[in-house]
């Protein structure tokens, strides 16, 4: 069974069809891609499936539930944990902080007012464990928004991560970031297959063709491909509408 | 704020405040008392205030009601025969749990700008409330008949004796509201302040932490009401007026939000300039202003920043 199963959904902006009747599954323990030139909806699909969009019709279906009326936070709970293209962290915050609350998103009550959060082992070494697997380990002290923009890219992956999900969905993870961070990103990434089902949204097109077991190809709302790299990389529609003469 | 600089602020003011009776005995001045305890119960509501303003991001222009709930109580359980301050203080928070529950869950549906209208909206249905409530001498208020008591006896009926329960419940309230802020559950609030997107998505609806927060600082605030009425023995509507709720948030940006310490240093400064200037020249409002527009343009974080730079800490 598939561990996410879209449905036709749909998503309109006045005239401007955004998602137009999209449908895809993604199996577990896959990588996924969605590409797509600018404009295509690949982050307003991103923010369907996660939650913070409500869609105006079709089904999202997350191992074995309907999940389409849920928002964001209920997704995340089971186990739908998104990034953002535009880096969203808690910039007050130390960089172990920001991973520790993910942590504790997924391990117990936080109608808990007495207890210093700041001394629980549990939390703190679940964070650090997800800080090490990004690599930003030794900046667990420093204020989050003092990071680097390379930096800020990898605690936004290592907080989804620490949330522990079985579906990441990561919407161009890579974005604005140079070429060795990108590398560093790349091979993260390439670690969590068979560990994490991923969703992956991307424009660097070497990164996807490496990484990707399967890819849809979106254009203007809609699906157009869907298949292995190979074959998307042969199919003359796509080609046509995106990849250009000489891919 | 640098733990150190914070506890280091705590012990000097309300190690200050401990021998200040003292200090009113040397200089023979009584009336230093009935100041200071004027002051502790609004470093109270101050405290409340910067709890969800500083920590939550949520700026109530209505804290004043709660101030106003918890002199009712004292008026209103009096009068039926019920005395006790503990009765009293529990009376002020039976009133502000419901009051913020309601006002908070529907306030909570906005942000910003509109947060802060419903909030004073709703504080100002209060303070009609209270201003038409004729038993209790509408908008004349209504004096208390004797202070609260504390074991079954008329202790406070000495000011030192109410001056010190006021201190002690500042302190008991700074420690709680400290603690609540290192836990689990302040770390959510924090979060969501700071960015509430993030906070969904990874998996916290904010509200619930909001409203929790909401009712927790109004119960705070309504034990200050509780002590001022004691202190005035003197219950009116004036207490939950609009201009009240101001003067609050002033004591928190004076002091600096989002530090505990800060909002009752504020509340300190900021009484003690008004009980200062108001002597001096009757204008004082205008000298009042002026000294705040200095420091909030000299320091973003009010006085708690200018500790901190002096300090040198971060």
């Amino acid at each position: 069974m598939s561990l996410l199963t879209v449905q036709n959904l749909r998503k309109s902006y006045g005239a401007l069809k955004v998602t137009d009747d999209v449908s895809l599954s993604v199996e577990p323990g896959e990588l996924h891609a969605i590409i797509g030139p600018n404009g295509a909806g690949k982050t307003t699909l991103i923010s369907q499936l996660s939650g913070q969009l409500r869609s105006d019709s079709g089904r999202v279906i997350f191992d074995g539930a309907d999940i389409t009326e849920m928002r964001m936070p209920q997704r995340a709970r089971r186990g739908l944990s998104r990034s953002f293209q535009i880096t969203s962290i808690l910039p007050g915050f130390s960089v172990l902080e920001n991973v520790s609350a993910a942590v504790q998103a997924r391990s117990g009550s936080s109608f808990r007012f007495f207890a210093p959060v700041a001394a629980e082992a549990g939390l703190n070494t679940s964070a650090i464990a997800a800080l090490t697997r990004v690599g930003l380990q030794d900046r667990a002290a420093q204020r989050a928004g003092s990071l680097s923009h390379g930096e800020k890219r990898q605690l936004e992956l290592a907080i989804a991560l620490a949330t522990q999900p079985r579906l990441l969905l990561l919407d161009e993870p890579l974005a604005g970031t140079s070429g060795s961070e990108a590398e560093r990103l790349v091979q993260v990434i390439a670690s969590l297959k068979g560990e994490v089902t991923v969703l992956l949204i991307e424009h660097d097109m070497d990164a996807v063709f490496a990484l990707a077991d399967r890819i849809s190809v979106l254009v203007y709302g809609r699906v157009i491909a869907t298949g292995a790299p190979d074959a998307i990389r042969a199919d003359l529609q796509v080609r046509a509408a995106y990849l250009g003469e000489d891919a | 704020m640098n733990p150190r600089i914070r506890n280091i602020a705590a012990l000097v003011v309300f190690g200050s405040f401990a021998i200040l009776p003292l200090l009113a005995q040397v200089l023979g001045d009584s009336f230093l008392i009935v100041v200071a305890t004027r002051i502790l119960a609004f470093a109270i509501a101050a405290l409340a205030l910067d709890l969800i303003l500083g920590y939550g991001g949520m700026v109530s222009f209505g804290h004043a009601a709660y101030l106003g709930l918890g002199a009712y109580s004292v008026a209103m359980l009096s009068r039926a025969g019920i005395t006790d301050l503990g009765l009293h203080l529990l009376g002020g928070i039976a009133m502000a749990t419901p009051f913020a529950l309601i006002t908070g869950a529907i306030s909570l549906r906005t942000r910003g700008v509109y947060f802060i209208m419903i909030t004073l909206a709703f504080a100002q249905m209060a303070y009609f409330f209270f201003v038409s409530l004729s038993a209790y001498g509408g908008d004349d208020g209504v004096t208390l008949a004797a202070r609260s008591t504390l074991l079954g006896q008329p202790l406070l009926e000495n000011d030192t004796t109410l001056f010190y329960a006021t201190l002690a419940l500042l302190i008991a309230a700074y420690l709680l509201a400290l603690r609540i802020t290192g836990s689990r559950f302040g770390r959510v609030l924090t979060g969501t302040r700071e960015n509430p997107l993030r906070m969904q998505a990874i998996g916290f609806s904010p509200f619930p932490y909001q409203l929790t927060a909401y009712v927790i600082s109004g119960c705070i605030a309504s034990v200050a009401g509780v002590m001022l009425a004691n202190q005035t023995e003197f219950v009116s509507p004036a207490l939950m007026n609009w201009h009240r709720s101001g003067e609050l948030i002033v004591m928190v940006v004076l002091g600096g939000i989002g530090n505990l310490i800060g909002a009752v240093g504020g509340a300190v400064i900021a009484l003690l300039l008004e009980e200062w200037l108001s002597r001096m020249s009757e204008h004082w409002p205008l000298f009042f202003g002026l000294f705040l527009v200095i420091v909030v343009l000299a320091s973003r974080d009010g006085i708690s920043g200018l500790i901190r730079r002096i300090g040198g800490g971060k």
